[in-house]
């Protein structure tokens, strides 16, 4: 049949629900002082801080081999320190690219040299990547990217804009797609990935303001800016292949419905036991999507552990995820009677506020509810 | 999957697929008992997969037997499965025999009752069942009911009963039974230790989202196979990315459907945790209703129709996520859980699920 295939999740074991305790432990330590609002921000806010200390405690790099710096836990085991701590709305912005998509593409495709080199610092939580795919004229058609690397002595000259680049002012690399072929046979080969150094000369990252007035993602202009060969991530050319495959990392985890889990936990505590069954009935709801959803993505998290491909499924939870976590905030507005205020000292009022103004986004980032389905309709032979 | 399960999944689509055809689906609406695919399936043991080998059954737990489940859903196959399944189950771990034959369970609705007493050299079993799955056609029907305030399991004669004939939208059997009988000492029992009407209910509620995840396949399948034939405007409807979109939903609604399903039959097996049950009904009467709309939708006019086979599948949706508790009946207790867990104890609730 026609069935996306999600077979059931690793199981629980006694590892992972120990593991489990550490970190609420380490949370409930680490994040006392935090307003909600600050929770809020879940994994887009930043503390260099917080993430050196994920690190101490081998959070990051979890299920990569020890001799790159890694700690070789289960999927499993790492998926329990991501959902938990999402689920508090801790400050996990500053590694979450790098933990999540940047060095799982390094260990597939990178050379031994870059293994050896940037996994150990990623793990150390010292070091941070950012995503350059975006751009002003190539956004969902990703393909028709018109930054440049071309060949010259010893490397490749860089020129180009990228734009929408998440926390690209912290960053110390970027994983840079871009063209390094003019004239392929098809629009999908002759692109390739690069790990650029954001502190190269003729790199300029520039801030973009968020209608939240917050400081999030950049424009990253490229001149002239010369990469040694060590530079290139995987073969030229491969861009499009290797791009894909790390869409399905930044695409399955528990980040893609659990942005606005810290609002369901402040209304239940502005309602306290004041609920009617009608407000039940919504709060009981979104708990069975998000068990559901929990069980898929954790069945995509054993499917890239036994080297699956799990891009379809990726879409669904996404797809899926967001348009829970946009709903999430359309409904429980409903039933608790408030008016979103940020500035407001009222902890879910504040965290509404902060949900309506970044909801938008959640069907943006990581590829665009459009061309999530598009994924979808190839996966079921339409396209 | 185990290795039972991936056999039973072959068996049952070569069973169901075979005989559970068109004909023999218009002829169930007309009223007739498809005798043959049910002989068919007893030969093949999986009417008695939840009786203990001991009792006589097959033995098998409930995620391997509702393979089986699903598959016959994804066939519409006009049987009380689900039911016997569950009757089985209620039977032998009462200690009863279980008999032969299609069997149903009763009450199916938590707001009803029946009540037993202890008479001289038997008992008394009186109550009304409303809506009670393929009564008519149930060589019996095993009851849950209070002999004082202790669940008892009981066997009973449907000859022994007043059954008033009612339907689904899929026009299957949905009976109105009023008891008033006196059974034998070996008709009755208590029991099995924490079972009660509520755990029947969780118990269907899981059976029921198995089978609409069966069915809501069937729905994809059939949407996706009649969107590449039908030629519209010089194309397959397929080309067009409205059309895409919407099967997309449809797909992820269903694969949703899938993961919600087969927790509740893990769950069912684990003890019949209620929770994962709610969450799982809740889950797939959604997508029933998500799902079946888009089939609908993209089969325009000739998907309206008797002569076509989608409706066969998506009456049964409509009619499934109403039965042993619709999506507001189970959020609602979740709901009220998590407001109990309050802002600390919920995620904690949603990670044990
Ligand atoms: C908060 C945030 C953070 C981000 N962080 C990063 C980052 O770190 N790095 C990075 O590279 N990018 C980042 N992005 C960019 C993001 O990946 C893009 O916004 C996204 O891919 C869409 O591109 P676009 O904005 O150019 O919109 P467009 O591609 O112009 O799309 C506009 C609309 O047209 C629709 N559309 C486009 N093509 C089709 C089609 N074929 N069929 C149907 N509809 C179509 C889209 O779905 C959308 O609704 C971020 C975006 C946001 C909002």
């Amino acid at each position: 049949m026609t069935q996306l295939n999600f077979s059931p999740p690793p199981p629980l074991t006694e590892a992972t629900e120990k593991l489990r305790a550490e970190v609420r432990a380490f949370l409930d330590r680490e994040m006392a002082g935090m307003t909600p609002a600050q929770r809020a921000a879940s994994w887009v806010g930043r503390s260099p801080e917080f993430s050196r200390k994920m690190a101490e405690q081998g959070w990051i790099g979890m299920a990569w081999p020890k001799t790159y710096g890694g700690h070789e836990r289960s999927a499993l085991e790492r998926y329990v320190v991501l959902e938990e701590t999402l689920a508090a709305g801790a400050p996990v912005g500053a590694h979450w690219i790098a933990d999540r998509q940047s060095a799982p593409s390094i260990l597939r495709f990178g050379t031994e040299e870059q293994r050896q080199f940037f996994l150990p610092k990623i793990a150390s939580g010292e070091c941070f990547f950012c995503i350059g795919m975006s751009e002003p004229d190539s956004g969902s058609d990703l393909a028709s990217t018109r930054t440049r690397a071309v060949a010259v002595d010893g490397g490749f000259k860089i020129n180009g804009t990228k734009v929408w680049t998440t926390g690209a002012h912290i960053a110390h690399y970027m994983i840079l797609f871009c063209r390094t072929d003019t004239k392929p046979a098809d629009r999908h080969s002759g692109v390739s990935q690069f790990i650029v150094d954001m502190k190269t000369p003729g790199i300029t990252v520039r801030p973009i303001i968020d209608l939240s007035n917050e400081h999030d993602f950049n424009e990253v202009v490229f001149e002239d800016v010369f990469l040694p060969e060590s530079a290139l991530l995987g073969k030229s050319g491969d861009g499009w292949k290797q791009v894909t495959s790390e869409l399905s990392y930044e695409r399955s985890g528990p980040d893609r419905f659990l942005s606005t889990f810290p609002l369901l936990t402040e209304a239940l505590a502005m309602l306290g036991n004041r609920v009617d069954d009608r407000s039940a009935i919504v709060i009981g709801r979104i708990v069975a999507h998000l068990v559901t959803l929990r069980r898929m993505s954790r069945s995509i998290a054993g499917m890239l552990q036994r080297g699956e491909d799990p891009a379809v499924q990726a879409a669904v939870v996404k797809e899926l995820g967001t348009s829970l976590e946009q709903e999430m905030v359309e409904v429980l507005r409903l039933i608790v009677d408030v008016e979103a205020d940020l500035g407001s000292d009222n902890a879910y009022t504040a965290v509404l506020a902060h949900m309506m103004l970044h909801a938008p986004s959640f069907s943006l980032r990581g590829g665009t509810r459009e061309i999530l389905r598009g994924i979808i309709a190839r996966g079921l032979g339409l396209r | 999957m185990s290795e039972t399960a991936n056999l039973l999944r072959e068996m049952s689509e070569r069973l169901f697929g075979e005989i559970c055809d068109k004909s023999l689906l218009i002829a169930a609406e007309k009223g007739e008992w498809p005798a043959a695919l049910w002989s068919a399936m007893e030969e093949n043991g999986l009417t008695n997969a939840l009786v203990p080998e001991s009792a006589g059954g097959a033995g098998l737990g409930i995620s391997d037997a509702f393979v089986a489940l699903r598959v016959s859903a994804s066939h519409a196959a006009p049987v009380p499965f689900a039911e016997t399944l569950i009757a089985g189950w209620l039977a032998s771990g009462a200690g009863l025999a279980v008999p032969s034959g299609p069997l149903t369970v009763a009450p199916v609705r938590t707001d009803e009752t029946l009540q037993l007493e202890k008479r001289s050299g038997g008992w008394r079993l009186t109550g009304r069942a409303h809506r009670v799955p393929f009564a008519r056609h149930a060589t019996a029907i095993v009851v849950l009911a209070k002999a004082g305030d202790t669940p008892h399991v009981a066997v009973v004669d449907p000859g022994r009963c007043k059954i008033e004939h009612g339907h689904s939208l899929a026009v299957e059997p949905r009976d109105d039974v009023a008891f008033d009988c006196e059974l034998g000492p070996g008709d009755v029992r208590a029991a099995a230790s924490g079972v009660d009407v509520a755990t029947l209910q969780a118990f269907g509620a899981a059976a029921r989202a198995m089978q609409i995840s069966g069915a809501l396949a069937r729905a994809l399948e059939i949407t996706v196979g009649y969107a590449q034939e039908r030629v519209q405007f010089g194309k397959p409807i397929a080309k067009f990315q409205a059309i895409q979109h919407n099967l997309a939903m449809l797909a992820a609604h269903s694969a949703a459907a899938n993961a919600a399903a087969d927790m509740a039959a893990e769950a069912a097996e684990r003890g019949m945790n209620r929770l994962v049950i709610a969450a799982a009904k809740t889950r797939c009467g959604e997508a029933a209703g998500v799902g079946a709309a888009i089939a609908h939708a993209a089969h325009g006019a000739i998907g309206f129709t008797q002569e076509h086979t989608l409706h066969f599948f998506t009456k049964r949706l409509w009619s499934w996520r109403d039965e042993f508790g619709k999506e507001s009946d189970w959020s609602l207790e979740l709901g009220r859980a998590a407001v109990a867990a309050g802002p600390a104890g919920l995620w904690p609730d949603i990670v044990a699920a």
